[in-house]
């Protein structure tokens, strides 16, 4: 079979089949981010989305926020989605961690490191709506959607992706970018390793009286974390992790019960507070896939990957993803080669796997320390964290940590376009 | 020759009269590349070293071919507009992926089974490149002429040396480039790219190279100064075996390198 090399934009048949190089399976934030990162470097790309954009952006799609960290935020930038996103984007300039009522506290001031906020925090409907923004200036990107994939085969020269329908998306290289639950991951036979914590997260979004000067709370409970995070107004993210068994209880309270649990947890710094959004759980886990390539298949983002809320790290990571993956690709596409091959996949996952086995470990590591209330493990986290408050140095990393601006980074983090 | 292959326009395209016996090609040389021509392709295979070495080769390539003809191409395309022809072409390794960059490939290999390979998976690639099972005389006698000559690890693999770099001269426009890789002739050449390469390592078949016929730079540049070409650049290419990669270096050039040579107007 014979495959035309598009040369700019993918190239469509009459019988409705496209031709593309890179095909993207999941049109969620991290699948699009990488659409639109090709797109923009001038590689041909065809994103198949399971849901139509005017159903993604309608009022009860999703009410999750996330918070782009610094490195986050220039990747948003150098695709050129930021200038859309802006207006929406609250910025942190402080976090406060709070070991459950110990009277320490540690404190990160964004000055320390001086390259402004430590990132954003955007509801994630504006990050979807400037994306679709974005999409429609670019000619080398396709955005199928609503479309369903039925089959995905990987061959010796060509990938091809079948929808719903019959019609059929051919290309170089296929990304698994549809989530937890990836079909990509599941089709190509790649082990999923896994484990639940016993706990959920309830979100909800709170409006609040007095307003919140960028500051995100993290307070550490044996229950789990409770976080707060500034969103644009006066306008708070709520992230509040319990026990599964006791997540039933709390979704079931009436809304002034609930409002009481919610002030007595974020304090009278805020003022009064109520909730602005229904109620929603997520049970927490962590997964990791034992491989984030296969021949002429890359994984991103939570279909290699998913993990604890607790560092606010789960998009971050995933775009991460997307600015390693969209450098490779553009490196080989601009030098004529096959984008589907080993040489390009093995630098990217080579590039990819140690960095998030790493930060895994250490969400995991944070989650069991801070949830339990065994008194030498409180007095010890206390102490530490009192000492990291003392040594600016330390501090200075583990905020540069945080902000995703430390090792081997990939050119758009950098803030450089591809 | 394959009537199938993909062609571009054969008016600008003329074949040369016949396959060419000529006075540079080594029956011993081609009977071994033979054998080789259906592992071509396999990123793991025999080939496994060259296709860690294709990007180095290709981003050297691509980055002195923009500099030499400033303004042709895009990003996504920057060889748009070059007439090029990949003497010594194999399997197709370097000549589909410059055909990608945008330019007019012709690729010739005086192996027949090379020359099926490369069309083959350009076909199936969709690539249009003119393959031709020719000698590189044969291309100069006719009246054919190029932008580009690249001759990638072949110049240690003829039989007569000046013939064969009058005949790249020959083929090579005014004002045009010829882009030659090959392996140093040096204590250190010996003991990597053949008792390591193909002894130790055996990345290759063993006497796929003699260290005799390797060339040093400057025995290359003295040919090509003959007929009128200036070696512009020589850089070395190095190996890290912890992570399995090449790179280009000025400082090392006692194993492979590349050369640019610009022909005068």
């Amino acid at each position: 079979m014979s495959l035309d090399v598009p040369c700019a934009a993918p190239a469509r048949q009459a019988n409705g089949d496209l031709t593309t190089e890179v095909i993207i399976v999941g049109g969620g934030l991290a699948g699009l981010s990488l659409a639109t990162a090709l797109a923009t470097a001038g590689v041909p790309v065809v994103c198949i989305d399971r849901d139509s954009p005017s159903a993604q952006c309608g009022a009860s799609y999703d009410h999750r926020t996330s918070a782009l960290a610094y490195c986050s935020q220039k990747i948003l930038d150098v695709i050129g989605v930021w200038p859309y996103l802006a207006a929406d984007g609250a910025p942190i300039t402080d976090i406060r961690v709070v070991d459950g009522a110990s009277p320490l506290f540690l404190h990160y001031d964004h000055k320390a490191v001086g390259l402004g906020p430590f990132g954003f925090v955007v509801d994630n409907i504006a990050i979807r709506r400037a994306l679709f923004q974005r999409l429609a200036q670019l000619p080398d990107l396709i955005h199928l959607a609503p479309a369903t994939v039925t089959a995905v085969e990987r061959g010796v020269g060509h990938a091809e992706v079948t929808l719903a329908g019959g019609r059929v998306i051919r290309g170089r290289l296929v990304v698994g970018a549809d989530g937890k639950g990836s079909f990509c991951r599941q089709s190509a036979g790649i082990g999923l390793t896994r484990a639940r914590y016993n706990q959920s997260a309830i979100i909800c979004n709170i409006a609040t009286e007095y307003p919140h000067h960028g500051v995100a709370v993290e307070h550490f409970h044996p229950q789990g974390p409770f976080a707060l995070l500034p969103l644009t107004g006066n306008r708070v993210s709520v992230v509040w992790t319990e026990p599964t068994d006791m997540v039933s209880h709390y979704l079931s309270l009436s809304d002034a019960v609930f409002t009481a649990e919610l002030q007595r947890r974020a304090g009278d710094w805020l003022g009064a507070v109520h909730p602005i959004t229904p109620r929603v759980a997520y049970p927490l886990g962590i997964s990791h896939a034992a491989r984030y390539t296969a021949d002429r298949l890359a994984l991103i983002a939570e279909a290699a990957h998913t993990m604890h809320p607790i560092a606010g790290q789960g998009l971050n990571v995933g775009l991460r993803d997307v600015a390693a993956l969209a450098e490779v690709i553009t490196d080989a596409y601009r030098l004529g080669m096959d984008t589907g091959t080993a040489a390009v996949l093995e630098r990217y996952q080579r590039w990819r796997r140690f960095d998030t086995v790493l930060l895994l470990g250490v969400t995991d590591g944070l989650t069991r320390l801070f949830s339990n209330d065994i008194a030498p493990v409180r007095v010890a986290r206390d102490v530490g964290m009192a000492l990291v408050n003392r040594l600016p140095g330390v501090k200075k990393v583990l905020m540069r940590h945080a902000m995703g601006i430390v090792g081997d980074l990939p050119r758009m983090i950098r803030g450089e376009a591809l | 020759m394959n009537a199938n292959r993909p062609s571009l326009n054969p008016r600008l395209f003329p074949r040369p009269p016949s396959i060419e016996s000529g006075t540079t090609v080594d029956p011993d040389e081609i009977a071994r590349f033979t054998a080789l021509a259906a592992e071509w392709w396999d990123p793991n295979g025999k080939c496994r070293p060259l296709h860690r070495l294709n990007p180095v080769r290709l981003r050297y390539i691509r980055d002195h071919l923009t500099r030499h003809f400033p303004g042709i191409g895009t990003e996504t395309r920057p060889l748009a507009g070059l007439r090029l022809i990949d003497v010594g072409c194999g399997g197709g390794l370097i000549a589909e992926p410059l055909a990608r960059m945008g330019a007019t490939v012709v690729g010739i290999d005086a192996a027949a089974a090379n020359v099926r390979v490369a069309a083959q998976h350009a076909a199936d690639a969709g690539v249009a490149i003119d393959y031709r099972c020719t000698t590189a005389e044969a291309v100069a006698a006719s009246d054919e002429r190029f932008d580009v000559v690249v001759a990638l690890e072949i110049v240690e693999h003829v039989a007569d040396l000046p013939l064969f770099l009058t005949a790249l001269a020959t083929m090579t426009k005014p004002e045009g480039m010829i882009i030659l890789a090959t392996v140093n002739r040096t204590a250190k050449s010996f003991a990597l790219a053949i008792v390591g390469a193909e002894y130790l390592l055996r990345w290759l078949p063993r006497g796929t190279h003699e260290w005799r016929r390797f060339r040093r730079p400057s025995e290359l540049a003295g040919l090509l100064r003959r007929h009128g070409f200036a070696v512009g650049d020589v850089t070395g290419v190095g190996y890290n075996p912890l992570r399995d990669e090449f790179r280009l270096t000025d400082r090392d050039l006692d194993v492979n390198y590349l050369l640019t040579a610009r022909r005068g107007p």
